[in-house]
């Protein structure tokens, strides 16, 4: 260790297990989910989140092992009977600590415990990471101060279809992405028009049908040319009838796609590679944004 | 009354009552004809399976208003928001003078009145000033309209395999009446100024358009007559011939579109419905003690057949679904976002719609003119020869189309008229893979992952917690609120 580095101590996560056994009950429950907890990946994110949670000094819990799929993909599929038998599992658990407020970093998992485990007897208030980040920095708990800066540096922010459209959620992680003073674009597809990464609907399991091009490639296509702003690469996205203000040209080093689920990173994350731009730009989750402008990774 | 349109034999009142007469059975026989197939729609539409929609009633009111009649929807595109706007305007305005024209029509040839509604003053004049600038206004959009259609090459969203033939056509058939209505209305009121102008008469109203169009018309008193009775009876003819075409077409939107949007879902688009059945069994497998309700049984306590999971045909849909089918002006927006139609898949959520309009007409009951929406020789699926074989699933939607979509909600997001083509996907789905076991291969594998480890990829369950090995994180003190 270098001298200059800052000292680092280890989190060691709480169970929801051993906080009952001591007759205990957190503020808030977070639900890692699958990618959460096995995308190589998307475990950075949990990973930022946690020590996020860890500094504001939130008292929170995870199932560690209790937890399993919310069967949101075996839904999107059709599989009803395999979705219920996950959601009564979960609900079984969740039920059994008493939890009432759930956070996630997953919008499927967000989605589906939000609005769907209520009819089945799961009715918890749960919120989408994104909008904990916003009330985070809302608060002044999170300054996003003393880590990386990110002024000037171009970000544009893919929605995720089910924190979008399907749950409304549009300015929370916006909110969170201007705490960071960058330059922040849109996309011609965003908000209420936001363009699928082609993941949703359980297509992150599956092959896409035969087509022209990959979703996630014309998602990245756009995300690039946004980037960028050259009017030739903004150009060919024909046929979007929207508003958003064109951005100016810029260097497309140093740029970032900035996302808030598990699948549209993976799908963003390829179509970058895909696209050869990894070198000039990465794709991060909210959460890692927030950890990195504070100064907490280690 | 001109003697030339006199029959010299008839006495003149019996020629008036003729009229009246004339005038009354064809209002009857066209509401009648109307009824009768908006009674068959109906019945094609309760087909469906049973959906409780009742309650919010408030909420529903709201949002038929900002919706429907508000036309909020539209206004994400202003181009066409803005033409269709005219059309919608005019028509709800123009509708106004067909009320002066039925009364002209039963009781004024009878009592020798015209023009019945001009006892308004000078409110007359601001509706019939307002009918003519809006009409001009209507043939310009129109024309508009058509050119986005017709014009080489069209605008994307009206191509597509689902959009030739019959669709196309009656795309383009509307747009045509609707010009022959403002044209037979200019027609009447023009022919009428010039009439009363040589008779030294002040015609009651203001019409600024027509009085342009006063010089293009003959000065024979008799032929302007004939004139003014040609465009009075085209125009109301035409209306009752249109009220009769709509049924068959895409136009039925102009109805279907306020009981659409009343009865549209009022929970977040993500949420999907959850199958009751299902709920049962699974609980029942949980917990030994959990009744399950006896199944629903027919009126005569006779036990029903078993329905099945998910959708294979219409009558498998929630009957909302299918009135969404009679909502549909095939306008595309659902098609032009979608992201799989965007990159080259078959998917396409309005041909799902068109599809299931097809199929519950072919099925059970059509329309007056034909069956609408048969896309003829050049059409993807061909001609259903066994009516109960060519089901909606696999008849006409293809599993292909089915699996290409991504439950994205942009279909549901971009519909001006809230129709809700993802739960006929899902529903279409679920049958594929709760009744038929024929997903993907892939997701099979994913739904066992599931099952067997608790996640949908092949990976142990007791790594699951793996994530948190060795975390750590710089020390800073916690930010305080200042």
């Amino acid at each position: 260790m270098t001298p200059e580095a800052p000292a680092k101590k280890q989190i060691t996560v709480p169970v929801m297990a051993d906080l009952a056994a001591r007759n205990e009950s957190p503020e808030i429950l977070f639900w890692v989910g699958c990618a959460g907890a096995f995308d190589d990946r998307y475990k950075r994110v949990t990973r930022a989140f946690v020590r996020i949670l860890d500094h504001v000094g939130t008292k929170y819990a995870v199932l560690g092992l209790e937890e399993s799929c919310t069967g949101d993909p075996a839904k999107r599929a059709g599989n009803e009977f395999l979705f219920q038998m996950q959601a009564m599992t979960n609900i079984t658990t969740l039920n059994g600590y008493g939890i009432k407020k759930i956070v996630t970093a997953c919008p499927h998992c967000f989605n589906t415990i939000k609005n769907e485990y209520p009819a089945l007897g799961g009715d918890y208030e749960v919120i989408h990471h994104s909008t904990y980040l916003q009330q985070l920095i809302n608060e002044g708990k999170v300054g996003v101060t003393g880590g990386e800066s990110f002024k000037g540096r171009r970000i544009t922010f893919h929605d995720s279809c089910y924190l979008g459209r399907a749950n409304n959620i549009y300015e929370a992680p916006r909110e969170v992405l201007a705490a960071l003073d960058a330059d922040l674009v849109e996309m011609k597809r965003s908000r209420a028009n936001g363009l699928c990464c082609g993941a949703g609907g359980a297509q992150m399991w599956k092959e896409p049908e035969p087509g022209k091009k990959d979703i996630n490639i014309e998602r990245t296509e756009e995300a690039l040319a946004t980037l960028s702003g050259k009017a030739d690469a903004l150009a060919n996205l024909g046929g979007v009838e929207t508003e958003t203000a064109a951005p100016g040209a810029h260097d497309l080093q140093g740029s970032i796609i900035a996302v808030g689920c598990p699948f549209c990173m993976t799908m963003m994350s390829d179509g970058v590679k895909n696209k050869e731009q990894e070198a000039n730009v990465q794709v991060f989750d909210l959460a890692e944004l927030v950890a990195s402008a504070e100064g907490i990774n280690a | 009354m001109p003697t030339i349109l006199r029959p010299q034999t008839f006495p003149p009142y019996l020629y008036r009552m003729l009229q009246s007469l004339l005038f009354a059975l064809l209002l009857v026989a066209a509401f009648g004809l109307f009824i009768w197939q908006v009674r068959k729609i109906r019945a094609n539409i309760l087909v469906g399976r049973e959906r409780d929609m009742s309650g919010r009633a408030a909420e529903r009111f709201r949002k038929t208003l900002l919706v429907a009649f508000g036309q909020q929807k539209m206004f994400k595109r202003m181009t066409p928001a803005l033409l269709h706007l005219v059309v919608y305007v005019g028509f709800l305005v123009i509708n106004i003078e067909v009320i002066e024209i039925v009364i002209d029509g039963l009781f004024g040839n009878i009592f020798g009145f015209h023009r019945s509604l001009k006892f308004l003053g000078p409110v007359y004049d601001v509706l019939m000033a307002t009918n003519e600038v809006l009409a001009a206004l209507v043939i310009v959009a129109v024309a508009a309209f058509w050119w986005r259609r017709n014009s080489n090459p069209p605008l994307k969203r009206f191509t597509g395999p689902e959009l030739r033939m019959w669709p196309k056509l009656d795309a383009n058939i509307i747009l045509y009446i609707e010009v022959a209505l403002m044209l037979a209305l200019f027609f009447m009121n023009t022919a009428d100024l010039k009439l009363h102008a040589m008779r030294g008469e002040d015609l009651p109203g203001t019409f600024p358009v027509s009085n342009l169009l006063v010089g293009l018309l003959p000065s024979s008193e008799g032929t302007l007559h004939v004139l003014e009775r040609l465009g009075w009876w085209i125009h109301i003819t035409g209306i009752l011939l249109f009220l009769n075409y709509l049924p068959s077409s895409k136009h039925f939107h102009i109805i279907m579109a306020f009981p659409n949007v009343w009865y549209s879902r009022l929970v977040p688009q993500g949420q999907f419905s959850n199958v009751e059945s299902i709920t049962n069994e699974v609980k029942a497998m949980m917990d030994p003690s959990f009744v399950v309700p006896p199944a629903p049984t027919a009126p005569d306590g006779s036990a029903l057949a078993p329905t099945p999971f998910g959708a294979k045909d219409v009558d498998d849909l929630p009957w909302t679904n299918l009135l969404n089918a009679y909502s549909c002006t095939e306008c595309g927006r659902c098609t032009s976002v979608c992201p799989a139609n965007l990159t080259g898949k078959l998917l396409s959520p309005r041909k799902i719609i068109m599809d299931t309009r097809d199929r519950m007409e072919e099925k059970y009951n059509s329309p007056l003119i034909f069956r609408p929406n048969v896309y003829g020789a050049e059409a993807k699926h061909e001609p259903v020869t066994d009516l109960m074989e060519a089901t909606l699933l696999r008849g006409k939607v293809t599993p292909e189309e089915l699996w290409a979509c991504t439950t994205c909600n942009a279909c549901v997001e971009s519909c001006p008229v809230n129709i809700n083509p993802l739960e006929s996907i899902i529903e279409m789905r679920r049958f594929l893979v709760l009744e038929e076991s024929a997903a993907p291969n892939s997701l099979n594998v994913m739904f066992s992952n599931i099952e067997n480890n608790g996640a949908p990829w092949a990976f142990s369950p007791s790594d699951r917690f793996n994530w948190a090995d060795d975390l750590f994180a710089a020390e800073k003190p916690a930010t305080t609120v200042a």
